[in-house]
């Protein structure tokens, strides 16, 4: 029996709940952004949201880390589970939750600050460095994950806001990983980057399953299918059909997922 | 005819050029305007530039060199005999000018004609009462030679208003049928009026600063006149300020600049940090209701008149921290002191530090505020370690501009500091400034010739020097800050 057990975790182990969310629904004012969404989102799994421009995936990620409540009009109802802890409850510190669940944004958004600095933000201000020494390499590593230590390596403490757009992308990755989150919600990640830089991120996004959850949002068809075991497809603020990559590509059972998927949508 | 009704006219006439421009130009191109090198708008308004710019050029320059003209040539034929012992021939002259308006009234409501005028003989009649009874009053009787003066000069001045209108005229409309004729479709109408923009656009800024240029300029002059009546070494390291009006007095700047700086620092010390924490209240944490409250509610702050904040001084500040402050302590027993002055301006200045930096801190864009937190980090820290940092060019320039407004300050100071001019650490004693004394030198008897009253100039120009070095200090700590995070 208690073997018995065992083997089903060992077995299922890379199919963990990590997050799940039930009847979620987000108005911005009157208009209504997202529409009774649930979906169980794996632990140590690449999910990817695709769906055309205004559907609702930046919306639907940020409930994810509660960043919807820095918006002042917007409403979130319904629950999301991380953990099984439900965050949706207003005793939960959204502080202590965007620690854990990290993020990138669309547009890349540097601090006006060094390029050291930037990525030491995060790992200072949890505590995460008992000296100098490990920060430094704290950075380092954060930098070469993000694919742009080689380039940034002799100019540390020039200022983030001076590289270029992809850079500026990629450190705001790097930044990110550096607290070294349990999730991490990216939302278009490789929109500014280069094919080069594209599939460096791309090598750190597998790399990154190996430890955490990771929910990438994508315009590109061959990215989510490259990077990700698990497909939701939004749709106008509802999430028209979610499940594992290889069937949403090969074989979609809703006629819109079709239509986007070979290109009559969006 | 008035310089106004001619404005008025060359006004007119660029307004005639540009609807009359326009149509041509559309009439060259056979009606359609894409044949047209711009639209057929710039066309009419080059007609407009060429009408109008010239001629007012010519009306402004006119009408600034005509007085000197004038004036040079009829005030020869005052006899030097009837310039009275302590006058002057430049004050005769301000009595031509009034003599030469006056006859103007006489002739429109006087009753007299201008034959009358002209055969008017002043060793005759009595000018100076005729001029009584259409209520011009002069404050000497009227010789001939002055009066014939007067006449001349309002001859002159008749013709010389004549010549203008006819040539200003002449010139825009000389200048409309200029640019009329150079109207075609290939003509590159919208390059001239773009150009013309810019140029107007230079004038005006070249006018802000010719005349800061020119203020200080006649600061520095004056300042030199008062150096040569006074040793500058006296003046800049003089401990004592004592002056007398009999002569022999001590105009020493120190004590003056100690309190002016001992002033602005406790100012600067009460409203730098609250104006700032109201700032990031407003605009960090304040929900957008009660920020549309608060916010205009320090901004009235600013509204309030200085001298009412001088009262406020006088009456309850001052007396309050003599009470329970200065007298308990032994520190002094006058109500008038650095401290009153400096909290009651600290007070004035809170909205001009608050309002600024709330402005600053807003236009942080919402992405910083966004990145911050998504790394988890709170409000606070998000304030403290990206907002602030981001937004402290700004702050500084807030900072320096209540800084210049605490050191040019004159009312809060004298009716709540006094007017002792003295160097003391003890803030709790009565001081004065470089301002008050400015005023108070100026006051009374103002002939610009001894050192008492020409060391109002230098003290300007100190304070001047003072206020361009703190904008200078906060230029490079901004570049600086920049060169780090930009
Ligand atoms: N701050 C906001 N205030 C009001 N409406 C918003 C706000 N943010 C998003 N919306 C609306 O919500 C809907 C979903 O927006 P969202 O940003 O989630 O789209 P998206 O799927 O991420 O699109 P894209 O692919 O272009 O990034 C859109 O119709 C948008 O207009
Ligand atoms: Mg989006």
């Amino acid at each position: 029996m208690e073997d018995m057990y065992h083997m089903d975790r060992a077995m299922t182990g890379t199919q963990d709940i990590k997050i799940s969310a039930r009847d979620v629904n987000v108005y911005y004012g009157e208009k209504h952004a997202i529409k009774n969404v649930s979906v169980e989102i794996a632990d140590k799994t690449v999910t990817a949201f695709i769906g055309p421009s205004g559907c609702g995936k930046s919306t639907f990620l940020r409930c994810i880390n509660r960043m919807n409540d820095t918006i002042d009009i917007a409403r979130v109802t319904g629950n999301i589970l991380i953990d099984g802890e439900d965050i949706t409850d207003p005793r939960v510190d959204p502080v202590q939750l965007r620690a854990k669940v990290g993020m990138v944004f669309q547009k890349p958004n540097p601090f006006p600050k060094s390029i050291y600095d930037n990525v030491a933000y995060g790992p200072k201000i949890h505590g995460m460095s008992r000296n100098k020494t490990d920060l430094d390499e704290i950075v380092e590593r954060a930098l070469r994950r993000g694919a742009i230590w080689e380039e940034v390596k002799d100019r540390l403490h020039e200022p983030g806001t001076g590289l270029s757009g992809g850079q500026q992308q990629r450190l705001c990755i790097a930044r990110a990983v550096a607290t070294e989150p349990e999730v991490l919600l990216m939302d278009e990640p490789c929109s500014a980057l280069d094919p080069i830089a594209t599939a460096q991120v791309e090598e750190l996004i597998d790399e990154l399953r190996q430890n955490y959850s990771v929910v990438i949002v994508t315009h590109s068809m061959q990215q989510a299918a490259r990077v990700s075991q698990k497909t939701a497809f939004f749709h106008l603020g509802d999430m028209v059909e979610y499940g594992e990559t290889d069937k949403i590509f090969t074989n979609p059972e809703d006629p819109r997922t079709e239509s986007y998927i070979s290109g009559r949508i969006g | 005819m008035s310089a106004g009704l001619v404005f008025l006219i060359v006004v007119l006439i660029a307004f005639a050029g540009f609807v009359v421009g326009r149509r041509r130009a559309l009439a060259t191109a056979g009606g359609d305007p894409r044949k047209l090198h711009s639209l057929p708008g710039y066309y009419g308004q080059t007609v407009f530039i060429f009408a109008a710019a010239p001629a007012l050029l010519l009306l402004v320059v006119w009408m600034l060199a005509q007085p000197f003209y004038v004036e040079n040539r009829t005030s020869g034929l005052i006899d030097t005999a009837d310039i009275a012992a302590g006058s002057s021939r430049d004050l005769v002259m301000a009595d031509v000018r009034r003599i030469s308006g006056g006859i103007d009234t006489l002739v429109a409501i006087g009753g007299q004609s201008e034959a009358d005028i002209a055969t008017m003989d002043a060793q005759e009649v009595d000018v100076r009462k005729l001029l009584a009874g259409v209520g011009v009053a002069l404050g000497s009787d009227v010789n001939r030679s002055v009066f014939e003066a007067a006449k001349s000069y309002r001859g002159t001045t008749d013709t010389m208003n004549l010549i203008r209108t006819v040539l200003v005229i002449i010139a825009s409309l000389a200048g409309a049928a200029y640019a009329y004729t150079r109207i075609n479709p290939e003509y590159r109408a919208r390059n001239v009026s773009e150009y013309a923009i810019k140029l107007l656009l230079i004038a005006c800024s070249s006018i802000a600063i010719l005349t800061t240029v020119g203020i200080v300029l006649s600061l520095v002059f004056e300042t030199y006149h008062f150096f040569q009546l006074y040793p500058a070494k006296d003046f800049f390291f003089s401990m004592t300020w004592n002056p007398q009006f009999r002569g022999g007095s001590d105009l020493g700047i120190l004590p003056l600049l100690w309190g002016t700086l001992y002033v602005s620092f406790i100012a600067l010390l009460f409203a730098v940090p609250i104006g700032l924490m109201a700032a990031i209240y407003t605009a960090e944490y304040a929900s957008p209701l009660v920020r549309s409250f608060v916010k205009p509610a320090i901004e009235v702050l600013a509204g309030i008149p200085t001298i009412v904040y001088g009262l406020f001084a006088l009456v309850t500040v001052g007396p309050l921290l003599r009470d329970y402050f200065a007298q308990p302590l032994g520190l002094g027993n006058s109500s008038s002191s650095v401290m009153t002055a400096g909290v009651v301006m600290g007070i004035m200045l809170i909205p001009f530090v608050s309002s600024l930096s709330d402005d600053v801190i807003n236009a942080v864009p919402q992405a910083m505020r966004d990145g911050s937190s998504g790394l988890g980090a709170t409000h606070s820290e998000t304030v403290r370690k990206v907002i602030l940092p981001a937004a402290l060019p700004g702050i500084v320039g807030a900072i320096l501009l209540a800084a210049s407004r605490a050191i040019g300050e004159t009312m809060i100071v004298v009716l709540g500091a006094g007017a002792a001019a003295k160097i003391s650490a003890n803030p709790f004693e009565a001081m004065t400034t470089i301002t008050v004394k400015i005023v108070s030198q100026l006051t009374g008897d103002t002939e610009f010739a001894s050192p008492e009253t020409l060391v109002a100039f230098a003290l300007g120009l100190s304070l001047f020097v003072v206020t361009l070095g703190l904008n200078i200090i906060a230029l490079v700590i901004v570049r600086k800050y920049r060169e780090q995070y930009e």
